[in-house]
């Protein structure tokens, strides 16, 4: 039984890893402009399909070697989903930017829509897949069970906490850190002081989105298969987790996704699968009664 | 006085043109074709074009019905139940469609088949096993499948019979088709003694079950069974595989009936003795012999419900035909007493408008990601 529940745990820690790195894409940009980025989840889709497609391209060009082909496959996805969240935001968000809240936030639900519909032309509408790429599982036994990790799992572990902390250093020690930090919390001083408040946005898209796009790997490799409509789902339960964890919270979204994850993994273990989803929005619902800023969020004060 | 004739003669004229271009405009009989043409379960829509176009193609070759030339509306429901009324809606107002192939989905087609039902529109699903799809006393409602109170019991007793079955997971994806088969099959295995150990709903679109996989081997089960669709049904035996469970049977039933299950499961070692319920091969009958061969000559495999799709289009031109009219209520009356002459065989109607005869078989899938009928038990 001790083998199951700490299984249990890591099931979760894994799924709440994947969610906390999509989730940074929420709060990043939440901190910087307060407003939500719709269109996340559909970044994430679309950094799936690039990576099958790196997959497929390394391959062709007999690339077998497994840190070879994920280091390119990173990097390929990287790149090129950052590049989606430059456009996004140049086309969504940047000329509306003194427009209304409301509208950059029906422009990203467009753009969410246009992104659906350009996967489902331009790749059909069928499940997709990739190969397993890395086989094999770490089996340790524990008591009376045991506790099966397969190596895409701990990979995935590794990979999540070590974006997290890369983006970590970014945001504490780097010149673009700094700049972010100063336009989160006055975006019109920090212009005044001579930052380009504008590239400074366009920079954090791409950082949610390079984010998003590892996340995308590492899902693509443990599940093997996604769809045009593959961002729905998990953009819902990232954006939970960034609420829980305290929207524009850096290390609140991490853990948010790490709490929702695991809640629903025990829960579905330990009671039953069929309200996971329940307890988890139950559970939302209760820490937003006693605290309305999220669990690491900083509370709310009027500007003067 | 002259004036007022001349303005009849104009509105007699007038009328009887309008008359004409609507005659013109008979020349063509329409039939929806509606299912996932998108989505996650998009290559089931796919099969239900590919055999609904044939069959209009070759009827349209032999004359059509009663004349007229079999046009097809095709109508994406996403397996959506909300989406799936908007295309019913669409079909009889706009298309105005005398017959439909479809739904896929039960919880689709059960929405649906009411506005078909209001409209007297005529509807034939190849695919959806719900017992409630014909169970709410609609007279054109059809179905060109077996039904899952059918299903559930074939596969309750294989698991038991062949499989041996003792410790047994039932699981579901809480949606009509999926739960409504999973139940029939937990009904099933407990009137045949065996108590299944585990019982619980998925979530459709998502792709994590290693928490429930977790469970299914606390509980100790041996065989998995799964009331759903390949989306779901593929990353759920991956999972089981790589958690370690490799000599745990996994059964689910005819919501995986396509290649795409390889896909999702991440390869064709994952599949590999999967077993499946479905209806008797229909491409290994002497009828559809001739139907195959042209479908493989022109580079695609009439794999699940592609000929079930053939032979309800066959079965509404058969309606219209027989009746010799184009009311919906008249091809359902005349199908509930004659037989037709299908690629899947001879087929009869019951007055719910289910199969007389179903004939669920179990299927196993190999190493190489193909599945075939396994010999007839007992």
């Amino acid at each position: 039984m001790d083998g199951i529940f700490l299984q249990q745990l890591i099931n979760g820690l894994t799924l709440g890893s994947v969610y906390g790195l999509i989730a940074i894409g929420y709060t990043m940009v939440y901190g910087i402009i307060g407003m939500i980025n719709f269109a996340h989840g559909e970044v994430y889709m679309i950094s799936a399909y690039l990576a099958a497609i790196s997959l497929a391209l390394l391959a062709y060009f007999g690339i077998e070697s497994f840190p070879l082909l994920i280091l390119g496959t990173l990097v390929f996805t990287v790149v090129v989903t950052g590049i989606y969240g430059w456009v996004i935001e140049r086309v969504a968000y940047k000329p509306l930017r003194n427009s209304t809240r409301l509208a950059p936030l029906i422009s990203a639900i467009g753009i969410s829509l246009i992104l659906q519909n350009y996967a489902q032309i331009s790749q059909g509408a069928k499940q997709q897949g990739v190969p397993t790429l890395l086989a094999g599982a770490l089996k340790v036994d524990i008591g009376t069970g045991f506790v099966q990790l397969t190596y895409t799992k701990i990979f995935i572990l590794i990979a999540a906490f070590a974006g997290m902390a890369v983006l970590t250093y970014i945001i504490k020690y780097t010149k673009l850190g700094r700049m972010c930090r100063a336009t989160q919390q006055d975006r019109k001083m920090a212009s005044i002081l001579g930052i380009n408040t504008d590239r400074v946005i366009s920079y954090v898209f791409i950082i949610g989105a390079a984010m998003a796009a590892l996340a995308g790997v590492l899902i693509t490799m443990n599940y093997g298969t996604f769809d045009f409509y593959a961002g729905f789902v998990i953009g819902i339960k990232a954006f939970t987790a960034a609420v829980l964890g305290g929207i524009g919270s850096l290390p609140g979204a991490m853990l948010g996704g790490i709490i929702l994850g695991i809640s629903e993994s025990l829960f579905s273990g330990l009671i039953n699968s069929d309200y996971k989803d329940v307890f988890s929005f139950s559970l939302l619902v209760l820490i937003l009664i006693f605290r309305p800023q999220g669990l690491l969020g900083r509370p709310l004060v009027a500007k003067v | 006085m002259s004036q007022t004739f001349y303005k009849k003669g104009f509105l007699a004229l007038a009328v009887s043109a309008a008359l004409g271009v609507s005659a013109f405009a008979q020349a063509d009989i329409k039939f929806g074709v509606a299912g996932p043409m998108t989505g996650a379960n998009a290559s089931f829509g796919e099969q239900y074009m590919r055999g609904a176009q044939a069959a209009a193609d070759e009827i349209n070759a032999k004359g059509g019905v009663n004349g007229e030339k079999i046009v097809l509306v095709k109508g994406d429901d996403a397996c959506e139940p909300k989406q799936a009324v908007a295309v019913a809606n669409r079909m009889v107002d706009q298309d105005k469609v005398a017959g439909v192939v479809g739904h896929f989905c039960s919880s689709s087609t059960i929405p649906a088949s009411e506005v078909y039902s209001d409209a007297g529109v005529i509807a034939i699903t190849p695919g959806s096993t719900n017992p409630a799809v014909t169970e709410r006393g609609l007279s054109a409602m059809f179905r060109m499948c077996g039904r899952d109170d059918q299903q559930g019991i074939v596969a309750g007793d294989y698991i038991v019979d062949v499989l041996k079955g003792k410790k047994v997971a039932v699981l579901h994806d809480k949606d009509t088709y999926g739960q409504g088969l999973a139940d029939a099959t937990k009904a099933q295995l407990t009137k045949r003694g065996v108590t299944p150990v585990l019982y619980e709903g998925l979530t459709r679109g998502e792709k994590d079950f290693s928490a429930v996989v977790t469970k299914i081997r606390a509980a100790g089960a041996d065989i998995v069974y799964f009331g759903g669709l390949h989306p779901e049904a593929g990353p759920l035996v991956r999972q089981l595989r790589e958690q370690g469970l490799k000599d745990v049977k996994f059964m689910s039933d005819d919501g995986i009936v396509t290649d795409e299950l390889v896909t999702t499961a991440g390869g064709p070692q994952y599949v590999d003795g999967v077993y499946m319920t479905f209806g008797a091969d229909p491409r290994m009958l002497p009828e559809s012999k001739a139907v195959v061969e042209q479908f493989r000559k022109s580079g695609y495999e009439p794999e699940g419900y592609t000929l079930y799709a053939y032979a309800s289009v066959q079965t509404l031109a058969a309606g219209f035909t027989g009746a010799k009219s184009t009311k919906g209520e008249d091809a359902a009356k005349w199908l509930k007493a004659n037989a037709v002459k299908t690629v899947m065989g001879e087929k009869t109607w019951d007055a719910k408008g289910d199969l007389k005869v179903s004939d669920y078989v179990v299927y196993q899938w190999d190493k190489d990601g193909k599945y075939h009928q396994l010999e007839k038990q007992k």
